[in-house]
């Protein structure tokens, strides 16, 4: 029998795999069928700051003040006396997946700006969270930001929240750090209890025929999960925080080479969300014949086996297979001659 | 304006009346721009309170006043309080909602509750309108109410302020004007109606046109700037204007050799217009309401700029003169021989002259292009029956109507009646003018020898189905008129007395949903029944607008509103179908802002068929909860949705043989859903009652996709199947 229970922020799990923040978590039902399939514990869908201000601001000017320049259109929408908030609504739900779940529930927030935090993980903390993430998607596109000024957005938000809550917190950070083992040490010492990489940013498309940019959303692909990997390889036994792989995990094998290098839980959405609940626990099926194959006896045996600090070549993972990588390359016969 | 009287006491006051001239111990106004146009502080008690909404800071305001504002402070010893109550809105997030500023305001100075106690009130006020539903609201507005304190400024009054005559009530404009607006518009704009006497006010209650242009609202904080570069001249930017503040013109480049220097005006792109024919695009500064929507529509942009269109937006302050100047200019120029413009195209027909402009309408309205645009194509020919609703008050809002007239003095007469009897009020009119037609006919051929027999025939027997008929018709009117001038035949003055009556008028029977699907559907089936020839505009907005927002039978499944606040359980009923059935009905749907060939195609049809027409047009709303910067984008969505199909059903292709069904929108490109969630109407009960919310969503999506098959079958020829459970 192979042992694949994991630690993820002081949890002990009962395998390394995640349903990451997506609308999978929305639904109660689905919900079970995750748990019931196989995943270790839930990421909620992700408490959007500006979904909460744009819903204020919606409820203020329809609700409240629609009749501006128009007194008789103040009370055409009726029904605020009923009218849910969304966080109020985020907090209902939470507490339903916890008392149907027996798996662990970590509520996801995502915003940027650097206050009011406290009062959202006041609440979080009491509507039953085992952990928080914190997913802070900031595009950094200031000429008059810094990189340390970036990083120190991140810090005073995880600093609010973790003089709020006792929760475990995981940094849920994009790729776009300058020194990303620096930063991680930082989030360290200023109390967060895991990091997750990498957040993906949706990029925007150009519609050709009306010029418009269009936002859309496109799931990860397998290759994505390279990224994860040199980075955690290189994270992996230099911090004492718990990492978390995210983006790109569509098989067995990018979650055995994630845990390989040091990923502590493995995080699933895109894969969820194309092939349903059956995926993750195809996964796991194939996790555990791989590795009876191998004859590892546990997740703990082979978890970060491969990190950077345990390779015989320690620059396989960071520079210099860079130039062995590009003369490999060679055009398909025909092409170039 | 808007004036509030409100008077406060120990005891409850029971007797309503207002504070009388001279009572007033606070006077506050809210609005800076004001101070220039009203006098304020006539009702102010000595030894008052003034306080006022201004960016001026204290230590500046007082030079910025009137003369007589500050002749009247001395005089009657007022306390003059200031605040810049945008700029403390802005600050804290508020936006441009001042109240809670103003109203903290009052309570800081008026002295009518200890300080502490009247802010603590405040206070407790917003935690109960806000509560737990947004915390972020509770914030915002305790930070606005901290700020209006520290904001709040009492300025130094100066005695040695000069000390000037009382303000001139008409302005520059108002010596140009006619007498009737002079003596009676313009005095009842600047709040002084009650001093007008009776004897003034128009016995029969018939008001003239083209009032309207005389209240220049100035709302507009930006208003569009035409780039003549870029523009393609297609016209869509004054199609879609719910304001007639944007128009076109052609002339001849010789007419514009005198305009002012800063007005635009470039050689007309389209061949069909002789050559040094010329185009203007110009904004009317001062009645633009700022809306967004003609920029939103300019399907231009700048190959090196992406966001510059044809038409872009710019802060009124600098353009405001010379834009005035250039409007003055615009409308001096010669109108252009309608017989030479194309009016089935958009970019023709919106160079003929809109009949109806600068109304009171929201900005970014969805109905009144619909309006403009009847009155650009018959404007000099119609006849308007407007049931009670918005269009009924922006229609007749006296002492002004947006209705206007054309350089020959012709426009639509219009009239209101009851949501009850409006279509039945349209048809008589249509009655009446067939019967005086009739008769004028008759009269004619009486006097076939004294007028000519060729001249009487063709008076009787005109073919007047389109304009070029009508000009003809005119023109014989008018020889005979002059032949009965010279004439001593006893029934000649009879005759002069109903001429006019020979050329064909075009009845529009106009209203809301509420009257057509709801309160006035009785009659406006029993006229759909008949064979006369009225023009029936149905401006859906899918709610009682002006009414205040309650269900109609054409709100849609899911959307809350009054008597539906856990949304609408039953579809909107389909107007345009059930008259269809009829068979001898013209019936179209349009939605001007999804496609606006259409819409103009449906007028010029509905108009030309010699029966009942009933055109049911798409309108957005305030009501439906968006910007109303996107009301064309909504009305996109709504096609392409499936929620809004357009199509048209003309009995002449029956006649002819054909299939009188023609769908015009292409099968749903957009699930239900998309469009239901983009609209606050739809989207706010996802947030009371998320689970009949998303069983209204299905139920639509469904329908949606049932009603498209119905009319697909139609425009096929199928029978029609049966509706599930019928």
């Amino acid at each position: 029998m192979i042992d694949l229970s994991t630690d993820y922020l002081g949890l002990k799990l009962k395998n390394p795999l995640v349903p990451s923040a997506s609308p999978l978590s929305k639904n109660l039902d689905t919900a079970l069928r995750l748990e019931d399939a196989g995943a270790a514990a839930l990421v909620m869908y992700s408490l959007f700051e500006e979904e909460l201000r744009a819903e204020d601001a919606m409820m203020d000017r329809f609700l409240l003040h629609a009749g501006i320049g128009h007194g008789e259109a103040d009370g055409f929408l009726p029904g605020f006396g009923e009218f849910q908030g969304g966080l109020e609504r985020y907090l209902e739900h939470l507490q339903r997946l916890k008392s149907r779940l027996e798996i662990p529930v970590v509520a996801s927030l995502n915003g940027v700006s650097p206050s009011g935090w406290v009062e959202l993980g006041h609440a979080l903390q009491e509507a039953g969270a085992d952990a928080l993430e914190l997913n802070v998607y900031h595009v950094a596109a200031e000429m008059l930001e810094s990189g340390e000024a970036v990083e120190a957005r991140y810090l005073s938000l995880l600093r609010e929240l973790r003089s709020a809550v006792s929760l475990p917190i995981v940094m849920k950070l994009s790729p776009f750090f300058s020194s990303l083992p620096h930063f991680v040490k930082q989030l360290e010492l200023a109390g967060a209890q895991g990091v997750a990489l990498f957040n993906r940013f949706y990029q925007p498309d150009i519609d050709l025929d009306t010029l418009c940019v269009v936002d859309q959303l496109h799931l990860s692909y397998p290759d994505e999960a390279l990224l994860r990997i040199r980075w955690l390889s290189i994270l992996h036994g230099r911090t004492h925080l718990t990492l978390a792989a995210t983006g790109g995990v569509h098989s067995h094998e990018e979650a055995m080479k994630l845990l390989l290098v040091g990923a502590d839980v493995v995080h699933l959405a895109s894969c969820l969300l194309q092939h349903g609940p059956a995926r993750l626990t195809q996964i796991l099926h194939d996790m555990e014949r791989w590795m009876s194959e191998q004859e590892y006896v546990s997740v703990a045996q082979l978890k970060g086996s491969m990190s950077q600090k345990n390779l015989s070549d320690p620059a396989a993972m960071a520079r210099s297979s860079y130039l062995r990588v590009l003369d490999s390359f060679s055009p398909r016969p025909g092409v170039w001659s | 304006m808007t004036v509030s009287h409100l008077r406060f006491g120990p005891a409850p006051i029971r007797s309503a009346y207002l504070v009388e001239a001279g009572m007033a111990h606070f006077v506050a106004c809210h609005q800076p721009v004001f101070v220039d146009r009203y006098d304020l502080l006539a009702h102010a008690a000595p030894d008052g309170v003034f306080l006022l909404n201004t960016s001026e800071p204290a230590d500046r305001v007082w030079n910025t006043l009137p003369d007589t504002m500050r002749a009247q402070i001395v005089e009657k010893r007022l306390q003059l309080w200031v605040i810049d109550a945008y700029a403390v809105a802005a600050e804290a997030g508020m936006g441009r909602r001042i109240n809670t500023i103003m109203q903290t305001c009052f309570f800081a100075i008026s002295g009518l509750l200890p300080k502490d106690e009247a802010i603590a009130a405040i206070k407790h006020a917003v935690d109960k309108t806000y509560g737990r539903k947004s915390k972020r609201l509770v914030e915002l507005n305790y930070r606005a109410i901290d700020a209006t304190l520290a904001h709040l400024r009492q300025v130094t009054i100066q005695p040695a302020g000069a000390i000037g005559k009382p303000p001139e009530p008409a302005s520059a404009v108002a010596q140009i004007v006619p007498d009737f607006v002079r003596d009676l518009t313009l005095p009842i704009y600047q709040g002084h109606g009650d001093r007008l006497p009776v004897s003034l006010l128009p016995v029969d209650g018939t008001y003239p046109l083209g009032t309207a242009q005389y209240e220049k609202r100035n709302i507009a904080l930006e208003i569009p700037v035409w780039e003549a570069d870029l523009c393609t001249q297609c016209g869509k930017c004054v199609f879609v204007c719910p304001h007639t503040a944007i128009r076109a013109r052609a002339f001849s480049a010789e007419a514009a050799s005198d305009a002012p220097p800063t007005f635009k005006h470039v050689p007309a792109k389209s061949k069909e217009f002789p050559a040094g024919t010329h185009i203007s695009y110009q904004v009317a500064p001062e009645d633009c309401t700022g809306c967004g929507d003609c920029v939103e529509a300019c399907p231009i942009h700048d190959k090196s700029n992406v966001s510059r269109r044809a038409v872009n937006m710019a802060p009124v302050g600098p353009l405001r003169d010379p834009e005035r100047d250039n409007f003055a200019f615009f409308l001096r120029l010669p109108e252009f021989d309608r017989s030479m413009i194309k009016h089935g195209t958009i970019p023709g027909s919106m160079l003929l002259d809109p009949l109806f402009e600068f109304s009171g309408a929201c900005a970014g309205c969805g109905e009144t292009p619909y309006i403009r645009l009847a009155t650009q194509l018959f404007g000099d020919r119609m006849l308007i029956a407007n049931a009670t609703g918005c269009s009924s008050i922006y229609g007749g809002n006296l002492p002004s109507t947006p209705y206007t007239v054309n350089g020959a003095g012709r426009g639509p007469a219009w009239s209101n009646s009851l949501f009850e009897d409006n279509a039945e009020f349209g048809l008589g009119m249509r009655l009446a003018a067939d019967q005086l037609m009739d008769y004028a006919k008759q009269l004619a051929r009486e006097l076939a020898n004294e007028i000519g027999g060729n001249l009487a025939d063709a008076l009787v027997s005109a073919d007047q189905r389109e304009e070029v008929g009508i000009v003809e018709q005119r023109q014989r009117v008018a020889l005979l008129l002059d032949k009965l001038a010279a004439s001593r035949h006893p029934r000649a003055k009879e005759l002069a007395s109903v001429a006019e009556w020979l050329i064909r008028r075009s009845v529009w029977i106009i209203g809301g949903d509420g009257w057509a699907y709801d309160i006035g559907y009785g009659g406006l089936d029993h006229v759909l029944a008949l064979p006369y020839d009225v023009n029936i505009l149905v401006l859906d907005t899918e709610v009682y607008s002006n009414t205040g927002g309650q269900t109609s039978k054409a709100t849609p499944i899911g959307a809350v509103a009054k008597f539906s606040a856990g949304g609408k359980a039953t579809a909107k009923k389909d107007l345009a179908k059930i008259a269809s059935d009829y068979g001898h009905v013209y019936v179209a749907t349009a939605a001007y802002g999804a496609k606006d060939v259409q819409t103009l195609r449906v007028f010029h049809e509905a108009e030309s068929y010699a029966g009942p027409s009933l055109i049911v047009a798409y309108s957005p709303c305030i009501a439906h909860g968006y910007d109303m910067l996107y009301n064309q984008r909504q009305q996109e969505l709504a096609v392409k949705s499936g929620h809004w199909p357009l199509f048209r059903f003309d009995p002449r292709l029956a006649e002819a043989g054909g299939n009188p069904f023609k769908l015009d929108s292409a099968a749903p490109s957009q699930p239900v859903k998309t469009f239901m969630e983009s609209e606050t109407r739809f989207a706010m009960l996802q947030r009371s009652h998320p689970e009949a919310a998303q069983g209204f969503l299905q139920q639509a999506q469904r329908d949606a996709e049932r009603r498209f098959k119905m009319y697909q079958d139609m425009a096929q020829g199928h029978a029609v199947e049966p509706k599930p459970g019928a």
